[in-house]
């Protein structure tokens, strides 16, 4: 390809002349990723009321109890979603913004430097396992929709709370972030050049359009589903604790 | 009248400043009215590129307040009264005069990329269906924006290695098309480069034609060329199906 030279005149002699607010939407997702990291590490740690009755915090499911395993049964789970999480291109996007600021913002210098690989070479080239990551996170969202219906029963009676209400939320966001991926949507149906060739290609381009529906708003799924993640565990800790109620309704 | 005052760059890539222009405004006057007025009533000698004034034909590229943009498509109204507005050159390509900036580079680029190559020589009936994702693609007026502000190319100078949101969208039109048989995933990964980007959305932040470059583009041609080199599960059984 041929070799070009940005652009280094007096035109543009600082990082930008931007005059929108623009460290704002950076400097959010920042806090907010910091915040959930922080909370996420230390429930993982915990070890301790992740579950009560019928109820299951997230961050714990599904339960792994192995007799050689002396720590916390949730890291034996959190690496798939996190994994998952930190591949996704909507969070590639945001952590790449917030924390490296590779760019922090469209049309803002960074100081650059012609040493910059992206995903080329590791550790981000591992970016490309992000496929990998979701069949083991589409396995984990089944089984919190496992851990809702559960939820609705206790000592083989019906029951439904407030508790259960949230477990359910949560789970539809989570499914809502996580068949809406990207990876997703490209081995449903993507990948193909031709639609309507085949039956098998034209319900995979029904599969398709409807997870390119979800996916069109991936970002706001990312978001809600980590906000709910967190509720949901924080919610079973306060009930398991013995402060808050599960808020039976019948 | 009510002015609006402008900051526009004069001068080369070696020596230039910013000069100020006050001009008038007009209802539904946009930045490259303005900068027409300046031409016409200030300074005769200000370089810039224009052709349609209806956002179609990509001449006009130019940063206004440090956002890339055509300048036929913004308006005035949309800056507060008082505010001082900044036109730049682009920043990505070698500047040649005032808001002119060579961009012969990406023509260089597009030589690369293998044209649609097809096995059918009848008739062609394609379906909506199959050529819905490409259409989106052909809206590109080739007004360089999303490579201008791509941080590979703008910050990381990358033009020898990275070939750019204009030509992954390219490429992409191609690879989808449902007639097309070559496989470009080989060029992606080396020639294209398509690993140095860290999917940013500037590209789709920036584009006037609306087109999702990051989501509909890059990034399915990221995952093909996963396929390719880095899943061997899919590359087992892509050539076990083949067979």
């Amino acid at each position: 390809m041929t070799q070009s030279t940005v652009n280094s005149s007096p035109a543009h002699t600082t990082k930008t002349v931007r005059k929108d607010n623009w460290w704002l939407e950076p400097a959010s997702i920042a806090l907010g990723f910091t915040l959930f990291i922080i909370y996420a590490t230390f429930r993982a740690f915990e070890n301790n009321y992740y579950e009560i009755n019928q109820y299951l915090s997230p961050f714990y499911s599904p339960k792994i109890i192995l007799e050689f395993w002396k720590f916390s049964p949730a890291i034996l789970v959190l690496w798939i979603p996190a994994g998952f999480r930190a591949t996704c291109y909507y969070y590639r996007k945001a952590y790449y913004r917030s924390y490296f600021m590779d760019p922090p913002a469209c049309g803002v210098g960074h100081g650059g430097g012609s040493s910059y690989c992206g995903e080329t070479t590791f550790p981000f080239v591992l970016q490309n396992l992000h496929r990998y990551f979701f069949y083991m996170a589409a396995l984990v969202v089944l089984w919190l929709w496992k851990d809702a219906f559960d939820s609705l029963f206790f000592q083989g009676q019906f029951t439904f709370s407030i508790l259960s209400l949230v477990m359910f939320v949560n789970v539809v966001l989570l499914s809502n972030y996580t068949f809406g991926c990207h990876a997703y949507r490209h081995l449903v149906g993507g990948k193909l050049d031709c639609f309507s060739c085949t039956k098998a290609s034209q319900t995979k381009h029904k599969v398709w359009q409807f997870v390119s529906k979800l996916n069109e708003h991936h970002m706001f799924w990312a978001w809600m589903s980590l906000f709910s993640v967190a509720f949901t565990d924080f919610y079973i800790r306060q009930v398991a604790s013995g402060a808050y109620s599960p808020m039976r309704i019948f | 009248m009510a002015k609006v005052t402008l900051k526009v760059y004069r001068g080369d890539k070696e020596k230039g400043e910013f000069k100020t222009y006050e001009v008038p405004i007009e209802d539904g006057m946009v930045i490259l009215d303005a900068i027409h007025y300046i031409q016409a009533n200030i300074d005769n000698d200000i370089a810039v590129r224009w052709n349609c004034k209806a956002a179609k034909c990509g001449s006009c590229s130019a940063e206004v307040n440090g956002k890339p943009s055509l300048m036929c498509k913004t308006r005035l109204d949309r800056f507060a009264k008082d505010e001082v507005i900044t036109v730049q050159p682009l920043k990505t390509f070698p500047l040649i005069k005032d808001l002119v900036t060579d961009v012969s580079w990406n023509y260089e680029v597009n030589k690369h990329i293998t044209p649609l190559t097809s096995k059918d020589e009848g008739e062609w009936v394609i379906y909506q269906e199959d050529i819905e994702r490409v259409q989106e693609f052909r809206k590109c007026i080739e007004c360089f924006l999303c490579q201008d502000v791509c941080h590979v190319l703008r910050d990381h100078d990358k033009h020898a290695n990275f070939a750019g949101p204009r030509f992954l969208v390219r490429t992409a039109g191609l690879e989808m098309h449902p007639k097309d048989t070559a496989s470009r995933t080989k060029y992606l990964k080396e020639e294209g480069g398509i690993g140095y980007c860290n999917i940013t959305k500037c590209c789709t932040e920036v584009c006037p034609e609306e087109i999702h470059i990051t989501d509909n583009a890059i990034i399915p041609l990221k995952e093909r060329v996963v396929d390719d080199f880095y899943d061997p599960i899919a590359k087992f059984l892509k050539g076990l199906f083949k067979k």
